[in-house]
């Protein structure tokens, strides 16, 4: 070793940090997908993404009018969940369901005044179209919450008294009203973030190679530790800038509340980018040629991040062997932490385990890509 | 610039201990499903304060034993020492003292002159008033001072090439590698280039060049001798052309008849190889070659009469002949003598008979991109059966034109027409009479030769029996055959451009449009090359190429020299060099030419 | 004309072929994300972590509580004993619902007075918040129709009768697969051909391509019959993975299905050669692929129903393929929808492929440098 002097590897760094930042900001594709890729998903999404029906058209058929149906018909006027359309017939009912017209039909048949009050009761028939499950069951339970209200509303106009010997008293915890973006918009930052630490570092390495710059890079004294080190720290402060960003937006944009601590979130996210830069850099290490490395960051990065992180579909409910695969997916521990830190506070159990189980996979990722790049043409 | 290189031919110094030792070096690759012996028992020395040119054919192992020395790849058995430490052991010691520059300079494009060198002194710890002065140091060394803060991208290829050697000169090396330096270079930075590296080597450097420039080669202190990773020979240039005594010969006939003259001169039994020099054909004869062999035959040449004289033997003949007489191998060196023009080839109509029906004509031509004008008002003609040659440096504006002839880019203004037809406006068809051959030797890498053929023959309409002739036909004429099957990417440089041309003439096309076709292939292949088109342009097909190889302008017919966008200079290789002759240089090469003509129009035109 | 063309398809079909790793990345990864993601992206929610906080101990409570047990939807994890326990579940996800039956619950029963059950729902995910209060409702008015029946008391005078048409159990996963036919043909496609003229321009085989006698329609045939091919077969074995391996019934005509898988195809395809053609080098090219891919696979109602986003924003997705094809493959796959409403959703397939197709072609030429 022809020692360099005690600053060499401080200004090794120096200089790669400052070679990098440069050529970022020469770039605009960079900042852009930093800054701009950011803003524009989250808006689209935050106000694209939502599970709450709101005026879902259904038709309401009414084969006799009378005030009985006519009390039920206003219940479903005045509710903010539903567009009704009111028919006599029906066939038409049907065919608009067919048609996807509407989602659901109800019908109050010819005898239903005549049957309240009967031992078997007045039935109110409600078909929906179940092709989308989701969108099914939350219109039954819209539905089934409005004839509950109307029957209470009805029974207390007939003066009778009409309790069920058990009430649900439903509490939503950290998010009372149950509005679906409040849960969205931390999910969606989590799969943006992935989207961007990924597609960031995916292409850095890759192009070196194929430029030709690593080669010269190389032959200088620098290490492999520093050439990475180079690349993650501007691309880390962009990738945080990028969340800093997307958190304020969630924040005063969409109105999520943050509860937790700004500091933990900080942390965490620091982590996962780090996670998120360790799998890009992975990519475009092992790919070593862009074109292969971007079909692999769009295959790796985003459909697994979509559907197996938890931002929409529930882990729970997935089959064993799938759970266990969604712990190989750094979103899925951060989508858990942002809703988390969003919507509960700082929960230190649920903090720690993932960001503990972040860390591990940075440091999966980034050793193995310190492996990988070893400090030779072979 | 002082004078000509030839003339700065240098001395060796005292021989010292050797700054590189390499015993027994094994090196393999896997390539597909075979291993690819890229070294193969190489055992040479490098010595030091001195210039050790590397040359080879493609494929030679040149570029792999760069990257064993500076122990970016770890040999498969023996030993490499560099400036007496292992390689393979001791890389960061090693590395700390030797300066590399890869093939594309190592740059970062999107950085600028300054900030590329600032990386460079960063990673080199070089600070202080020490990094100042040396800075200042290498842009005065290099010229790029003025270049400051323009981004590395939009430099010149010479300037990059510059530029690039600045980086690795940031903590002087006692080891300079360099890696074919000089491919898409122009003349004039090759020449700057060369004074800086001797200039280094006063300062105690040792440099080892990797070169397919034979004229490079010839003006280092030793060369090696590579070929399928084996040295074939090693010694100061002089040695080498030194066996050849005796046997070089120019041969000067009628103008008209040069190419004529060529053919049959190619034919004879004892003539190793035959290239145009000028007005005159080279010579080179075999060992058992009697003396007066070629004056005796000369005699009764068709060609009319020819006058030998007897010349000094150059590196290049004696590269020629080494590997000439190697058996042919793996990498299938073309037959003795290469193709030759096909007797049936009906002559072409001569210059000098009357008015030539001009086939290309370009009028008035410009090419503006935003505010920077790429082709400004060039005016040419080429006639049938002429090889037209554009030269210019990198970013003159020759690519851009050729660009537009080919109707891949529409012009500002003027007018490009092949054929009497504008190319971008004219029916598919019409594109059916030309044939293109790209920089990079653009076939479809990951399909087989066969493949490659079928698709070009299927793409100008051949079809059925005719179809299968023209393959077979192009299978055996560019012997291919052997390599029907293999993956075009997987060929040796050579062939890959043969394979390209062979697409390209699949239709016996009556222009051909040839962009850099030969820079990177080593002499021979492109020696073989341009026996071909010169049988082409005898069989009446007009050739319009592009290069920066000035040994390759002395093939065409005519040539234009593009530089800043204008058609500064065109006439025939002798006119040219006629108009440059100064009483010091009464005879001056083109490269001598072009040099001087450029300086020329630069105080003549300053920016 | 034909021979040229021919010989086209077959090279682009060769391109793409004998490239190794492209030739794995289209096969391999659809078909694993085909089974894991039919497997993982339900909104059925089961096995719920639920928690039970029984101050009562009666018999009624532990009749409700039992309910719950023998629900498959439900999993009991926890008994708790303190109020300040609720929290500590919650919080960090043990459990999602606590059954909080309070000291009285019994006794209100026994005397008439209405009796509370208080259900805490975890609402960070608040779609599966929502779905679990519907189940927990249920099971609820359940216990009371039993209760009133064995204790005689009238019921409510009018009741819902909830049936739901083409899928009778809401599963939904025969929402989701249909979904995933459009989602994977449309990566696939759009991974075949972004980066194909991109990656020839920056080979420099594009140019070769340009000066040959070839028209840029023909190019346009000769770059999308290898991705048309490509993407009906991976279709159809999605299709086919989807009615044999998942079981989700196919009740519409197969023709009306395919005659949507086309159009759809050819729609990507045309995107995805005009976004090739735009861009100068493969890195842009991915990145465009992604800029489109992303938005068109959130915003199609693959996950979350259009219905539900902002007027804007539904503007937005009437040039989303995607969109046209989901209703027609679900629709074709659940509802045995008729040709009539298939043709209202091809035609904007129709319209989308030609405009972006013919955009390519121009753009084949015209964007040079």
């Amino acid at each position: 070793m022809t020692g360099p002097s005690i600053a060499g590897p401080a200004m090794r760094l120096r200089g790669l940090v400052r070679k990098e930042s440069l050529q970022i900001l020469r770039d605009p594709s960079s900042i852009s997908i930093a800054f701009v890729l950011p803003a524009i998903l989250l808006l689209l999404f935050g106000y694209g993404v939502s599970l709450d029906a709101r005026n879902v058209p259904i038709a309401l058929v009414i084969e006799n009018p009378g005030s009985e149906t006519g009390s039920f018909a206003a219940s479903l006027v005045g509710s903010r969940y539903f567009a009704p359309a009111v028919v006599r017939d029906r066939r038409a009912a049907e065919q608009a369901l067919l048609a996807g017209e509407v989602d659901a039909i109800v019908v109050l048949k010819g005898d239903f005044a005549r049957r309240l009050w009967s031992p078997a009761g007045a039935p109110i028939q409600v078909l929906v179209n179940g092709t989308d499950a989701n969108t099914a069951r939350i219109i039954s339970g819209y539905l089934e919450g409005a004839w509950q209200k109307w029957l209470a509303q009805y029974a207390m106009d007939q003066g009778r008294a009409l309790a069920p010997p058990v009430t649900i008293e439903q509490r939503v915890w950290f998010n009372a009203e149950v509005r679906s973006r409040n849960f969205l918009v931390p999910g969606l930052i989590a799969i943006i973030m992935t989207l961007i630490g990924t597609l960031l570092t995916a292409l850095v390495v890759a192009r070196e190679w194929e430029r030709g710059t690593m080669e010269a890079l190389m032959v200088t004294p620098v290490r492999i530790g520093e050439i990475l080190l180079g690349k993650l720290i501007p691309y880390f402060l962009l990738g945080m800038g990028g969340m800093a960003l997307s958190t304020a937006m969630a924040i005063w944009v969409f109105g999520v509340p943050f509860r937790g601590s700004a500091a933990v979130l900080f942390l965490v996210s620091a982590l996962f980018m780090l996670a998120a830069l360790g799998l890009g850099l992975f990519i475009s290490t092992l790919a070593r040629s862009q074109f292969v490395a971007g079909q692999v960051a769009i295959i790796v990065a985003f459909l697994p991040a979509f559907i197996l992180s938890g931002f929409i579909f529930d882990i729970a409910s997935m089959p064993r062997a799938v759970q266990l695969l969604t712990h190989l997916i750094p979103a899925r521990y951060f989508v858990s932490s942002l809703q988390t830190l969003f919507l509960a506070g700082t929960v230190w159990p649920i903090v720690l385990a993932n960001a503990a189980a972040l860390a591990v996979m940075a440091a999966v990722f980034l050793a193995l890509t310190w492996r990988k790049t070893r400090k030779s043409l072979e | 610039m002082t004078g000509r290189p030839e003339a700065a031919a240098l001395e060796a110094p005292a021989a010292a201990a050797p700054v590189v030792a390499l015993r027994d070096v094994h090196k393999r690759f896997a390539a597909g499903s075979r291993t690819v012996e890229a070294l193969d028992g190489l055992s040479a020395e490098i010595g030091a304060a001195r210039i050790t040119g590397l040359v080879g054919p493609d494929g030679a192992g040149k570029t792999t034993l760069m990257r064993l020395v500076t122990g970016l790849l770890a040999p498969d058995s023996g030993s490499i020492r560099v400036l007496g430490l292992d390689a393979a052991a001791e890389t960061r010691a090693v590395q700390a003292s030797v300066g590399y520059m890869p093939q594309r300079f190592g740059l970062y494009e999107d950085l600028s002159v300054a900030e590329n060198l600032e990386l460079y002194a960063d990673l080199q710890g070089l600070a202080g008033a020490e990094r100042r002065e040396r800075f200042e140091r290498l842009m005065a060394f290099t010229g790029l001072g003025p270049f400051r803060t323009r981004l590395a991208g939009r430099l010149s290829g010479g300037m990059k090439q510059k530029l690039g050697l600045a980086c690795t000169l940031v903590r002087p090396p006692r080891l300079l590698l360099l890696d074919e330096p000089s491919v898409g270079v122009d003349p004039v930075s090759r020449r700057e280039l060369w004074e800086i590296v001797r200039r280094l080597v006063g300062e105690g450097i040792s440099v080892l060049w990797a070169t397919a420039y034979l004229d490079e080669a010839e003006r280092c202190h030793e060369v090696l001798l590579l070929n399928e990773g084996r040295l074939l020979a090693a010694g100061p240039p002089s040695r080498f052309s030194a066996r050849l005594e005796g046997r070089t010969f120019a041969v000067r006939g009628e103008e008209a008849e040069r190419r004529t003259l060529l053919d049959e001169v190619r034919a004879l039994p004892q003539v190793v190889d035959a290239v145009v020099k000028g007005r005159d054909l080279r010579v080179l004869l075999s060992k058992q070659a009697e003396p007066g062999y070629l004056e005796s035959h000369c005699r009764t040449l068709q060609a009319g009469r020819a006058r030998v004289t007897g010349v000094d033997p150059l590196f290049e003949d004696a590269f020629v002949a080494l590997m000439k007489e190697q058996p042919a191998t793996s990498a299938g060196r073309p037959a003795r003598g290469g193709p030759s023009s096909r007797g049936a080839a009906p002559a072409r109509t001569k210059t000098a008979a009357g008015r030539p029906e001009a086939v290309i004509r370009v009028e008035g031509l410009i090419r503006r991109f935003g505010s920077f004008t790429a082709v400004d008002g060039i005016d040419f003609q080429v006639a049938r059966g002429e090889i037209f040659g554009l030269l210019g440096p990198n970013g003159a504006g020759k690519s851009t034109t050729f660009k537009m002839l080919c109707g891949l880019l529409p012009p500002s203004d003027g007018r490009a027409l092949v054929l009497g037809i504008d190319l971008r406006r004219a029916a598919a068809v019409a594109r059916g009479h030309i044939g293109y051959m790209a920089q990079k030797f653009s076939l479809y890498g990951n399909m087989s030769v066969l493949q490659n053929l079928r698709f070009f023959a299927s793409a100008y309409g051949l079809t059925g029996k005719a179809r299968q002739e023209r393959i077979e036909a192009a299978l055996e004429e560019f012997g291919l055959f052997a390599y029907r099957d293999a993956v075009s990417e997987t060929l040796p440089l050579g062939f890959k451009q043969r394979l390209a041309l062979a697409c390209a003439i699949m239709h016996d096309p009556g222009v051909l449009f040839l962009d850099e076709p030969t820079s990177g292939v080593d002499p021979l292949v492109r020696r073989e090359f341009w026996t071909r088109i010169d049988a082409m342009a005898e069989a009446g097909v007009s050739v319009l190429v592009t290069t920066h190889f000035m040994e390759e302008a002395e093939y065409c017919d005519r040539i234009g020299i593009i530089y800043r966008g204008k058609l500064v200079a065109a006439g025939t290789p002798e006119e040219l060099k006629a108009a440059h002759a100064t009483p010091q240089l009464p005879e001056p090469t083109l490269e001598d030419a072009f040099v001087d003509l450029i300086g020329r129009y630069d105080s003549e035109h300053p920016r | 004309m034909w021979a040229r063309l021919v010989a086209l398809i077959a090279k682009e079909f060769l391109a793409v072929w004998k490239d190794r790793r492209s030739r794995a990345v289209i096969i391999g990864p659809p078909l694993i994300q085909l089974l894991i993601f039919g497997y993982a992206a339900t909104f059925d929610v089961n096995h719920v972590a639920t928690a039970i906080y029984d101050e009562d101990g009666g018999l009624a409570a532990r009749d409700l509580i039992a309910r719950f047990e023998g629900s498959p939807s439900f999993e009991i994890v926890a008994r708790l004993t303190r109020e300040a326990e609720i929290r500590q579940v919650i919080d960090p996800k043990r459990a999602i619902l606590v059954i909080h039956v309070g000291q009285t619950f019994s006794r209100d029963l026994l005397a008439r007075r209405p009796a509370r059950v208080q259900l805490i729902v975890d609402g960070r995910e608040s779609n599966t918040a929502l779905i679990i209060l519907g189940y927990a409702s249920r099971i609820v008015a359940d216990f009371n129709s039993d209760w009133l029946k064995a204790h005689g008391e009238i019921a409510p005078p009018a009741h819902l009768v909830v049936r739901s048409w083409f899928n009778p159990n809401l599963e939904s996963r025969w929402f989701i697969v249909p979904g995933i036919v459009a989602l994977l043909t449309l990566v696939v496609t759009m991974v075949v051909t972004a980066l194909t003229v991109a990656r020839e321009r920056e080979v420099g085989t594009f140019e070769q391509l340009l000066v040959t006698p070839f028209r840029p329609f023909e190019i346009l045939i000769g770059k999308a019959v290898p991705a048309l091919v490509i993407g009906l077969a991976e279709g159809t074995v999605i299709i086919a993975v989807g009615v044999f391996w998942f079981g989700v019934p196919l009740r519409g005509d197969l023709p009306l299905l395919y005659a949507g898988l086309f159009l759809y195809i050819l729609a990507v395809i045309g995107i995805g050669l005009m976004i090739s053609s735009v861009c100068r080098t493969q890195q842009q090219a991915i990145l465009g692929a992604f800029l489109f891919v992303v938005p068109a696979v959130i915003l199609s109602g693959f996950a979350t129903p259009i219905a539900n986003m902002p007027p804007l924003i539904q503007d937005l997705t009437l040039v989303n393929p995607m969109r046209y094809f989901l209703i027609i493959v679900r629709g074709t796959f659940l509802e045995g929808l008729s040709a009539g409403l298939v043709l209202e959703r091809l035609w904007p397939m129709a319209v989308i492929a030609a405009v972006s197709l013919s955009g390519a072609a121009w753009l084949f030429r015209h964007r040079l440098q």
